[in-house]
């Protein structure tokens, strides 16, 4: 299903509409067929304007089987017709499923328009001069409901077809036979009018920029971000890391572009993939290291390393449900104080959070960047909603992105130059890379004497470090972007959400607007250091509403960071599952109204 | 014979050692700074990378690109490193605990990966720098701060560890003893892949004569034996005693008594593939029998990091995308005008 589902929004998007994706999967391999747990969905939206979710509720539903049904039935409105495949519509399969009767439209209470078609017998006909196993005739089988799904949108095949060649480039055999049943799909809806409705999405093109546009996920687009942060700095790239869900994608888009010079090392354990990485840097890489939250427990010494030694590194969280093991392949918002203030000691580290799985490119890059001029580690946080929900990108062009230079060492340094000095304006230390004579020193985890370097366990110096440590950190945030108020400067309410969220917040906001209301909303991608005008805007509303998937970890650290904030209302919502913006919709009118 | 270009003196940063006087890790310093007067390679070019405890503060007193890390992590540190630039020499210091405890899980897939690294394991069989525990190296029935009644739990013995981790390079020697382990460090230097060296170490505080019997030279002469590649195993003041194998064991025999000959006496072969007997000398024991000294084991095998450069390249002449414009090209791509 997620290969149909991923060819549906490519074909969607190279016909120029606008998309937003969501695959929801089992964290089990393959979970029992047939069963509640064993359900792999695959949600798409597109239009011809900025879509900037997966949509709450759906137009149509394709159910290879009833389980599916019964687990997405939440999402079904009066109008959405739904596409069955009758082969497994039967007594065995209703048993699986755990339904009580044989009847699964009545005991579920559905009266909508279904399309019932023998997809499993239809595609075995259609392959049955090939000499392929019955087995392999059934994978194909969704390809059947692709066909059918895109004679119901008119959409055209070529581009699915050019998609299948390229995914089977290797067995031509297979990609004949996945494009023939597509076209029998197509061909069944057309010659059965199997609706009496159909869709025409009608792109308009020029609500969109020009250029060359591909369709990307957020770790894609992560991966794709600390490239071009490589390549922009003169940096080798090196990736340490543990393979863990729902971040492992990064380390398999970065292993396969060893052509780009990049070194990927699966290491042994979390912490190991930190701690190379740190030895990466120390080396003179621009050194990452990708995890999900129960790595980043692992990696947490070692990332205290990091900042204690000032080394440049990348962490990336792409959090998961939690705590402990938690919901492998869930999302939610639930790691953010984790970041900021799960090391012992005083241990500022920079946070930024990318707000979609497009904004994973800008927000890996500037993650870079920051490590390597400011010296610092930094977390970026992404989730599996973004990571692994698409949109259309349109691939940037390098030369219009900032530059990114490493902060080493000065020649007028050498031979005279000790690891704690610091750039005046930044704050920064030097970075002497080993090879470069005349730089030799000392770094580590003891705290160290801020002018000559050594051991020192003075009292007066170590507060000195400590200050030298925070100030660094808070003075990025003169290099960082300013929070820009959407919506109505003059509202009474602003909302505020931070990282995955922005696609439902900045939705639910545009309806409300729509509907009249007055209200403002800011996005916070930066959340250490906070941007400059954070406490400024945060204070010139008389209220306002965080929301966030968590129980309350934005509008806690708000609270502790910046004084005489006006009232704070929370929703929050952790459910593993990305946001709906009716819900989004209902809680802030729900507020509107009490005020 | 090549230039010499580097002294002693060039590798020393003018810190005074802060370690117990008596302490083995003076002299290990010693014996490193010497062997790396003698490799010929830039303090600038050379990396010394520690874990935490006594020994890992080394690094302070050499002068090269040096970092004192966390505890158990030095060999993932060092990992990095070398990856990031092979071309550099890289040493990494730890000592018993920090590698065979908190860090034995990088400490065997280092030695799986054969990353070219040059490792010292410091061995007191004791943790010093908390005062007084045992260590995974502390014979069974140890009594020390954690355990006043005796450990109940048996050591690991470092060589075994290494050469069941596919270890390809392993040398052992007595702290003090100075001359010899500068020849053993270039050796493990000179190794292509990981290269452990265990340095067996007295703790003069919490462990004092812990490895007695290799205390001073005329100890080692009876005790131990100086293994050399393709040399005949013989030991003693005047190498009296030699090595043989009866059986799948190794004996101990005199020479000249029961009509045995220098002819009969095994001849070390570091090269060996085969770990077996590398695995019976390391393990040998007193007082029946020698401790072997030097290196044991010194087998070529594929590094990592050069493999992972050279698959690099590999790909890179495959592809045909070399940038990060030319890699967006490779995806599925429309256009909107």
């Amino acid at each position: 299903m997620q290969l149909a589902g991923n060819m549906f929004s490519e074909i969607s998007a190279a016909c120029g509409d606008d998309i937003s994706t969501f695959p929801d999967y089992p964290a089990e391999i393959r979970a029992p067929k047939g069963t509640l747990n064993g359900v792999s969905g695959f949600k798409v939206h597109i239009g011809t304007t900025k879509i900037y979710t997966p949509g709450d509720k759906c137009d149509v539903l394709v159910a290879m089987n009833p389980a599916a049904l019964k687990t997405q039935v939440e999402y079904l409105t009066p109008r959405s017709i739904i596409i069955i495949d009758t082969d497994t519509f039967i007594e065995s399969e209703f048993e699986k499923a755990e339904y009580k009767t044989n009847d699964p439209f009545k005991e579920l209470g559905i009266k909508n328009e279904i399309i019932a078609a023998p997809l499993s017998v239809m595609c075995k006909d259609s392959l049955a001069d090939t000499d392929m196993d019955n087995k392999s005739i059934l994978h194909c089988k969704n390809m059947m409901a692709l066909g059918l799904v895109c004679w119901l949108f008119n959409m055209p095949l070529a581009q699915a077809e050019k998609c299948l060649r390229k995914k089977f480039a290797k067995k031509p055999q297979i990609a004949k036979a996945n494009i023939k049943v597509l076209n029998d799909g197509y061909n069944y809806g057309h010659n059965t009018h199997s609706s009496t409705s159909t869709y025409i999405i009608q792109p308009v093109n020029s609500n969109k920029e020009k250029g060359f546009y591909t369709d990307i996920n957020g770790n894609k687009a992560t991966a794709y971000g600390l490239i071009a942060a490589a390549e922009k700095s003169g940096l080798e790239l090196y990736l340490g890391s543990y393979p863990i869900t729902p971040a492992s994608d990064i380390l398999h888009e970065l292993a396969k572009h060893k052509s780009l010079g990049i070194k990927t090392v699966q290491c042994e354990d979390e912490i190991s993939g930190c701690a190379s990485a740190i030895g990466a840097a120390f080396a003179g890489d621009l050194a990452v290291t990708t995890t999900s939250g129960p790595g980043v427990c692992l990696k947490s010494e070692a990332i205290n390393l990091a900042m204690m030694a000032e080394l440049p590194l990348v962490v990336i969280d792409v959090q998961r449900g939690g705590p402990s093991t938690g919901l492998p392949t869930k999302s939610e918002q639930s790691d953010l104080l984790q970041v900021l203030f799960g090391r012992n000691g005083e241990s500022p580290i920079p946070v930024i959070a990318a707000a979609s799985p497009t904004d994973c490119f800008d927000a890996a890059y500037e993650a870079c960047k920051v490590a390597v001029e400011h010296m610092t580690p930094v977390f970026l946080l992404s989730d599996a909603f973004i990571a692994n929900g698409s949109s259309a990108w349109k691939i940037p062009d390098l030369k219009e992105y900032p530059d990114i230079a490493p902060h080493y060492v000065l020649p007028e340094q050498r031979n005279n130059w000790t690891p704690y000095e610091r750039d005046p304006q930044t704050m920064a230390r030097y970075w002497a890379i080993p090879g470069m004579e005349g730089y030799t020193n000392v770094i580590g985890g003891l705290e160290k004497n801020s002018s000559t370097g050594e051991i020192c366990y003075e009292p007066d110096n170590h507060e000195k470090m400590i200050e030298h440590r925070h100030e660094k950190v808070h003075r990025i945030a003169r290099y960082i972007p300013e929070l820009k108020i959407i919506g109505d400067v003059d509202a009474e309410i602003l909302v505020v959400g931070w990282g995955g969220t922005f696609g439902h917040m900045y939705s639910a906001v545009a309806e409300l607007r729509k509907a009249h209301k007055k209200i403002a909303y800011v996005h916070f991608r930066w959340i250490n250091p906070m941007p400059q005008n954070a406490a400024k805007v945060l204070r010139s509303f008389k209220y306002i509403m965080v929301i966030e998937q968590n129980s309350g970890q934005l509008a806690g650290y708000l609270r502790m960071k910046i004084n005489n904030l006006p009232h704070i209302y929370q929703y929050n919502r952790i459910e593993g599952q990305p946001f709906q913006v009716k819900e989004l919709v209902n809680a802030i009118s729900q507020i509107l109204e009490e005020d | 014979m090549k230039e010499k270009k580097y002294t002693v003196q060039n590798f020393k940063n003018g810190q005074k050692p802060r370690w117990c006087a008596g302490c083995g890790d003076h002299a290990l310093l010693n014996a490193l700074l010497q062997a790396l007067a003698k490799l010929n390679v830039a303090p600038w070019n050379t990396e010394i990378i520690s874990g935490i405890g006594c020994s890992s503060r080394l690094p302070y007193y050499v002068n090269a690109y040096c970092f004192h890390t966390i505890h158990g992590r030095a060999l993932a540190v060092s990992t990095g490193a070398k990856v990031a630039n092979p071309s550099m020499s890289v040493w990494t210091i730890m000592g018993d605990g920090d590698s065979l405890a908190i860090g034995g899980d990088h400490f065997i897939h280092a030695m799986r990966r054969n990353i070219d690294l040059n490792i010292i394991l410091l061995n007191n069989k004791i943790y010093g720098l908390t005062k007084g525990q045992y260590s995974p190296t502390s014979e069974r029935g140890f009594v020390s701060k954690t355990s006043p009644y005796g450990t109940v739990e048996d050591p690991f013995e470092p060589a075994e560890l290494i050469f069941g981790a596919r270890g390809h390079f392993f040398a052992r020697c007595a702290a003090s003893d100075i001359e010899n382990n500068v020849d053993v460090l270039v050796a493990a230097a000179h190794h292509k892949g990981a290269s452990m060296v265990e340095v067996l170490q007295n703790c003069v505080i919490f462990n004092n004569g812990i490895h007695a019997s290799l205390a001073s030279k005329e100890l080692r002469e009876k005790n131990a034996i100086y293994l050399k590649d393709s040399k005949p195993m013989v030991f003693g003041e005047n190498n009296e005693y030699g090595l043989i194998l009866e059986g799948l064991n190794i004996k101990v025999v005199k020479i000249g008594e029961n009509g045995i000959t220098l002819k009969d006496i095994l001849i070390h072969d570091a090269h060996c593939e085969d770990a077996t007997l590398h695995t019976k000398l390391a393990m040998m024991k007193g007082p029946d029998f020698p401790i072997a000294l030097g290196v044991i084991r010194d087998v070529k095998a594929p590094t990592y990091e050069t493999a992972v450069t050279e698959q690099i390249e590999e790909v890179k002449a495959k592809k045909s995308y070399h940038n990060f414009e030319e890699l967006m090209m490779t995806n599925n791509i429309w256009e909107i005008k």
